[in-house]
């Protein structure tokens, strides 16, 4: 017997009982099919306006920045104002997603390369699926438009962020990710704040690993 | 004081550390009872809780002394203890019976109407106010089993605002163990000792007179630290406070 | 891991005499409650989710093999593969498998107490293959050769001091000459050399908090990142997760997830939060080629349908020890395993046997404080008193214990006998009082008696005096 058939057969031992029955098991899929939500935090239940200051408020209270932009158009002009007011280095890598990339970008002065990060890379940007209010948490899905590793290896983590794609809650996060695609992508991350650690003597501290800052583009046109 | 209910018989749950070691909170808890507009009895054949033998594990031991409780206390209209945990005890058995057996309908009709004294005064007899004088400031310990299993939290506090001269100073983690813990102070007694040197800290922080409790376990452990570390802070049962018998020497005191 | 537990009395007498671990406890007591408190007093709905928690988690453990059997289905529909492994033996092999098959030389870690369960990082070292934790604190306690202490803050014992000179000792071979002080500087060098090693390394393990029977997805959640460099960068992604984190579908992960970082650290939500889902698809500029899920049993499905089944509920966010008084105490070494506090002592002796472990769940004054706080409402003590019926029935109390117990339930099982007794012992107690009024010295109790006084009786017991005023009053 294999290692899965005498564990599977030790649960069921426990459960008193075989394999599931037919009809059981055909409910069981049907709930996995149409996923019940669990409570939904109320604070979660306001109109779009009230979603988006809600998303601002808490992705600041965990240390990113945010940014209104009136337009597309406006992104690479914001993009170098900040970098240049960090003192970076007029060099990013852009995700390869076509609305970014088809952006104006010479007239910004910014180096703009657009492939997947590699150490060298400090500043990065990338473009978030959907904002969730809850907790000003970014949605961030692996593709050909999103190279994973932008998201991590750079210094500073730059994310657009449309603000008619801000929702409420998790769950409506997941709603949209289920009808924009049929299957999940390799990669969904749910980002909130720049990195840290109080690893060190309990001393809260950021850019563990991940990005030292998080600053997103909250993009209203 | 004001009593909501005509006079329910109630069984006195004396329980082994205070016929021990205090009896004047047995007494205490009658007067109070009894002001409440009680009948209050004391079954001779009660003995112990049997709450050693259940957490050590000792299920058969367990069972005999639920039957033995049950038995004593039989038809009366509440049983009250001065004391969370053997109450908390009492409200166990059920879980040592079968389910449908006879003696798990009588240790879930027992658990009913079993209660701690504090929280029988103020939730079931409507309580509101005691006849007492208390020149002093205390500060109360939460004991784990009262205020865990029996909701236990502000009924003391709420009886003790209606002392007359007495000041309530809340202690930092007043709800954090004292570390007796039943058989554990004296298995583990470096680390019960080190819960209550905390306890006994935060209790000296206050700059409260008196330190009061609703367990005598609690009460012995406190105070025996208070006393070998050499404190001024006397220790008591907050029965005795409620029921103004708080002249009498505090625990661990000399006589006289 | 070796498992210590037996050490348990002197272990924790270690823990209280040391100053530096007595004040890291202080700081971890003056955190982590406050934060979990503030966290939930913003969230109305949080004793909602607990139940929600609670009912998802029960209504999996009814059906695991069914959830498991999705969860492995759906893995295998993105690409990925699921191997499943009866206990730690089977889960090395498994591993070290998949790492030579890709000829792997250094793997980076994230942070997975199943992989101190099954001691993997030795295993791997064993066979020539180097595995390099990237958690900041796990990073620092592997140059101490130390194991965690805690299941979320894993260096959480160790003073800046004391990571100052791991570093300075460990990273002179990379050209590091100067001991650093400030933890600033500290996370900059370890920002540094772990980013060279995420970069280099040819498979990166992770962990999971939660497996997603619906996607057959992976969740790790992390502050630092370390987990998705770990990752997304390697050829190959093993996760490596117990049976009993399966949960049905992203909904329920969500509630769980809710609960897990209010009650681990006070935060709103972890800063990464990664659904893992197959290796990287065709068009996919980055990740991972491969990905694995080692499913480890481990003791686990034979909790099932036992009274210790509950404990498969928990989703591993240490409020329980954060809130206990005997790990704030001694810290989480003295356990002597992997898992401390509550959690470790209802979990450990099932997967070392109580006979080795039996010491942990008998430390417990059974307050019940960390029930009150578990995000899934397990019954802890509860089960602690569990495993002291399994050590009863066993007889493996010391005998002069249950001697005593079974004494003291003769005498109190016969009325007039406990009288007798009672009278008897009231009046000695308060002899050997004397005129203090309490004793410093008592044989048979000087566990009690070394550290503090015991208070006298009055000299007659309450029944005898309510005897003696019923006459009166009669």
């Amino acid at each position: 017997m294999s290692a899965r058939e005498q564990i599977l057969n030790r649960i069921r031992q426990g459960l008193g009982r075989g394999e599931l029955e037919p009809a059981r098991r055909a409910e069981l899929e049907a709930l996995l099919a149409r996923p019940p939500r669990g409570p939904i935090p109320a604070r979660t239940d306001l109109d779009p306006a009230g979603l988006i200051a809600l998303f601002i408020e808490m992705a600041e209270e965990a240390a990113a920045t945010v940014v209104r932009v009136p337009s597309l158009v406006a992104v690479p002009a914001v993009v170098a104002s900040y970098m240049s007011e960090h003192g970076l280095p007029p060099a990013l890598n852009v995700a390869p997603d076509p609305d970014l990339v088809a952006l104006d970008w010479s007239a910004s002065a910014l180096s703009v390369v657009s492939r997947p990060a590699t150490e060298g890379d400090r500043v990065g940007l990338a473009s978030a699926f959907a904002g969730i209010a809850e907790t000003g948490t970014l949605m961030l899905l692996s593709g050909p438009e999103g190279p994973t590793t932008l998201n991590f290896l750079p210094e500073v983590h730059m994310v657009v962020l449309p603000s008619q794609h801000i929702v409420g809650p998790y769950e409506d996060a997941w709603d949209r990710l289920r009808a924009s695609q049929n299957s999940m992508p390799r990669t969904v991350n749910l980002i909130t704040g720049p990195s840290r650690s109080a690893d060190i003597e309990q001393t809260l501290q950021m850019g563990a690993h991940g990005p030292v800052a998080l600053h997103i583009l909250l993009v209203d046109g | 004081m004001t009593a909501t209910h005509d006079s329910p018989r109630v069984g006195l749950f004396v329980t082994c550390l205070v016929d021990v070691f205090r009896p004047s909170v047995g007494f205490a808890s009658v007067r109070l009872l009894e002001a409440a507009g009680c009948r209050v009895e004391v079954p001779a054949s009660q003995t112990c809780c049997g709450q050693p033998a259940f957490n050590s594990g000792d299920r058969g031991d367990s069972r005999a002394f639920a039957r033995g409780v049950i038995e004593a206390f039989d038809g009366y209209d509440y049983v009250v203890g001065p004391s969370g945990s053997c109450i908390g005890m009492l409200h166990h058995y059920p879980e040592l019976f079968d389910d449908d057996s006879d003696w798990r309908k009588r240790a879930s009709a027992l658990a009913g109407r079993a209660f701690e004294l504090t929280s029988f005064l103020v939730d079931v007899m409507g309580v509101g106010s005691v006849q007492a004088c208390f020149n002093g400031s205390v500060t109360y310990h939460d004991g784990c089993s009262g205020l865990r299993e029996l909701g236990v939290k502000q009924q003391p506090r709420a009886l003790l605002e209606t002392v007359q001269g007495l000041s309530l100073v809340e202690m930092d983690e007043s709800e954090v163990c004292c570390g007796f813990g039943g058989t554990f102070c004296v298995k583990y007694p470096e680390i019960s000792n080190r819960m209550v040197s905390d306890k006994s800290a935060h209790a000296t922080a206050t700059g409260a007179d008196t330190l009061l409790a609703g367990d005598m376990g609690c009460l012995l452990n406190m105070a025996g630290k208070l006393a070998r570390e050499g404190s001024d802070t006397r220790v008591r049962h907050v029965a005795e406070v409620l029921a103004d018998m708080a002249d009498t020497p505090a625990i661990g005191e000399p006589k006289g | 891991m070796d498992v210590t537990s037996p050490a348990f009395k002197d272990n924790a007498h270690e823990a209280l005499a040391d100053p530096a671990l007595q004040r890291a406890l202080r700081n971890l007591k003056a955190g982590f409650p406050g934060k979990r408190a503030a966290a939930i007093a913003r969230l109305p709905e949080f004793e909602a989710l607990r139940d929600a928690g609670r009912d998802l988690k029960n209504e999996t453990l009814a059906n695991l093999d069914f959830y498991l059997e999705m969860f492995e289905q759906n893995v295998r529909e993105h690409g990925g593969q699921v191997h499943w492994a009866r206990d730690a033996d089977e889960a090395r092999k498994i591993i070290l498998g998949i790492c030579r098959d890709a000829g792997a030389k250094t793997v980076t870690k994230g942070k997975s107490m199943i992989s101190e369960e099954i001691a993997l990082n030795e295993y791997l070292d064993e066979h020539g293959i180097q595995a390099i934790e990237t958690d900041l604190g796990e990073y620092i306690i592997q140059l101490r050769n130390e194991h965690p202490s805690h299941i979320i803050a894993p260096a959480i014992h160790v003073n800046l001091d004391q990571v100052a000179d791991a570093f300075y000792a460990e990273h002179q071979k990379y050209g590091k000459t100067k001991r650093l002080e400030t933890p600033p500087e500290l996370l900059k060098e370890a920002r540094e050399i772990l980013r060279a090693k995420f970069l280099a390394a040819d498979v990166g393990i992770t962990g999971a908090n939660f497996c997603i029977a619906e996607t057959g997805s992976t969740v790790i959640v992390t502050n630092e990142g370390n987990g998705d460099l770990t990752q997304i960068l390697p050829r190959v992604h093993i996760a490596l997760a117990s049976l009993e984190k399966v949960v049905p579908t992203l909904e329920d992960a969500m509630v769980l997830q809710r609960l897990l970082a209010r009650s681990a650290t006070g935060q709103e939500c972890s800063v990464y939060t990664t659904f893992s889902t197959g290796a990287k698809r065709p068009a996919d500029p980055d990740g991972p080629e491969a990905y694995h899920v080692v499913l480890l049993d481990n003791g686990r499905s034979t909790m099932i349908g036992t009274e210790f089944q509950d404990m498969l509920r928990c989703i591993r966010c240490s409020a329980c020890m954060n809130h206990c008084p005997v790990y704030g105490a001694i810290g989480g070494h003295a356990y002597g395993w992997v898992y401390p506090g509550p959690m470790g002592s209802v979990l450990t002796p099932q997967l070392v046997g109580v006979d080795q472990a039996g010491h942990l769940p008998n430390a417990s004054t059974f307050c019940g404080r960390c029930e009150s706080v578990c995000p899934v409402r397990i019954p802890l003590p509860k089960m602690m008193r569990h495993w002291r019926e399994r050590e009863f029935e066993r007889h493996l109390q010391p005998s002069a214990y249950r001697y005593g117990l079974r004494a003291w339930a003769y005498v109190a099982s016969r009325p007039w006998l406990y009288r007798r007794v009672a009278d008897i012992a009231t009046r000695l107690l308060r002899i050997l009082g004397g005129r203090k009024g309490r004793l410093s010295r008592l044989p048979l109790a000087s566990g009690w008696t070394e550290w503090r006084d015991l208070p006298a009786p009055e000299g007659r017991t309450f029944q005898q005096l309510w005897a003696m005023q019923r006459g009166k009053r009669a």
